[in-house]
């Protein structure tokens, strides 16, 4: 969810990014209002693991982006590195064809490695 | 850059609000991908563990210096906070936040640090002083204003603190060397979070523009008082103690004057203000910021919470 709370736009599906201004509206009448643009988080705990997702945040552009989620996610030591990605680069699978797109693998048991018996003289395994 | 083996005697880091493990648990490279860690820096708790241990007890001279920088991020901090829930964006919310963080960190460990000459805590200098024992310089109640206001404030402020922390950390003195090189990493910080700001309002829209012009305008009188030398720092420069504010100057002026010039704004010809912080004059505002600051502790003295 995204650090606005917008649990009607989930942050990673890019088709569906609120592009409504996410604070109060404008106090003045010349103030134009152009939104922030939303960038996903993804965070590497330490060395040797990977980026993973933390979340989301708005920012005018890269530099900023990369302050903010600094700021927002490793408030607590969590990260050694950080990247951000503009939410609209991102593609993600549709929620609702879960069924046909991750069916396949169901009952394929023969894809997993503790399928297989061990074969005599193997060590180590 | 050579910091001084200060040889803290740090117990147990356990940070109960994120329930690790006490002393190991520290951010030394031991953290999991799950595991939330406090961190192993100094803090104003061990600060205060080795004054009653009587390890260290600042001179009156040392304490007073101590004062004058505690005090500058106090009442910082006072201004930054009340931006949390008002800042244009949720985000900024949370970097004008964190800064306030930083400033008050700073703060509790170099009072914590001058209360020891006089047998008084953080809390006792923070809340049971009043408006002339101050010794804060002008700029830091310098009110918010918008946000460009806040920015160029902040702009100068950080600068000013990187030079002075910078210098500070090879102090003679090892616990104003370790304080400042806990703080120095992070004013660094606040020295990008403000240029960066400063170049997208000026190069921004014409409003945004206009603002950050007014904003320096503002503030801009008051940079003087910040460089100003006097009998105390000229006893703490000739120990090695601390440096002449005047010394920072020059790299101050070229480090601003840097971004300025490539977010192209002039430095605003203004008259200086006539300063007097250090000596415990402060402008209308300090009082204020005072009052909301010490409502509740002098309501409920010795209170915790």
């Amino acid at each position: 969810m995204s650090p606005h709370g917008n649990p009607e736009a989930p942050a990673s599906a890019a088709s569906e990014i609120n592009r409504e201004a996410p604070k109060v509206a404008a106090t003045t009448e010349e103030h134009q209002e152009s939104p922030w643009s939303l960038w996903e988080v993804f965070v590497r705990s330490s060395r040797g693991l990977s980026h993973v997702h933390a979340g989301s945040l708005h920012a005018p552009d890269a530099a900023m982006a990369l302050r903010n989620a600094r700021d927002l996610y490793t408030r607590r030591n969590e990260g050694v590195s950080i990247w951000v990605v503009p939410a609209e680069a991102i593609s993600s699978s549709d929620p609702d064809s879960k069924g046909s797109f991750f069916e396949s693998p169901q009952g394929k048991d023969y894809r997993h490695a503790t399928y297989y018996t061990k074969s005599e003289g193997v060590k180590h395994l | 850059m050579s910091t001084k083996d200060t040889d803290f005697a740090i117990e147990g880091h356990g940070d109960i609000s994120v329930g690790v493990q006490g002393a190991g648990a520290s951010g030394d490279g031991s953290a999991s991908a799950t595991r939330i860690t406090p961190g192993n820096a100094l803090r104003p708790e061990d600060i205060a563990l080795e004054i009653s241990r009587g390890q260290v007890k600042p001179s009156e001279d040392v304490a007073e210096f101590a004062l004058r920088i505690g005090d500058d991020g106090l009442i910082l901090a006072q201004r930054l906070g009340h931006w949390i829930s008002r800042a244009p964006e949720l985000e900024e919310d949370i970097a004008l936040g964190n800064i306030a963080l930083d400033q008050l960190g700073h703060a509790r460990s170099f009072l914590t640090y001058a209360g020891a000459a006089w047998g008084k805590s953080e809390d006792d200098l923070a809340y049971f002083r009043r408006e002339h024992e101050f010794r804060s310089a002008h700029l830091f109640e310098q009110p918010n204003g918008d946000f460009a206001v806040t920015i160029a404030r902040q702009f100068i402020v950080s600068f000013y603190q990187f030079e002075l922390y910078t210098k500070l950390m090879e102090s003679t003195d090892a616990t104003l060397a370790a304080i400042s090189a806990k703080a120095v990493k992070e004013v660094d910080y606040h020295r990008d979070h403000s240029a960066q700001w400063v170049l997208r309002l000026a190069g921004g829209t014409d409003e945004s523009r206009a603002r950050i012009i007014q904003g320096f305008k503002l503030v801009w009188p008051y940079v003087d008082e910040l460089f100003e030398d006097d009998e105390l720092t000229t006893r703490l420069a000739e120990a090695g103690v601390a440096v002449q504010p005047s010394s920072l100057r020059a790299e101050f002026d070229r480090l601003t004057g840097e971004i300025m010039a490539e977010a192209e704004l002039e430095i605003p010809g203004v008259p200086q203000s006539l300063g007097g912080g250090r000596k415990g004059k402060h402008s209308e505002f300090l009082g204020y910021i005072l009052a909301e600051m010490q409502v509740l502790a002098r309501e409920h003295p010795g209170a915790s919470w």
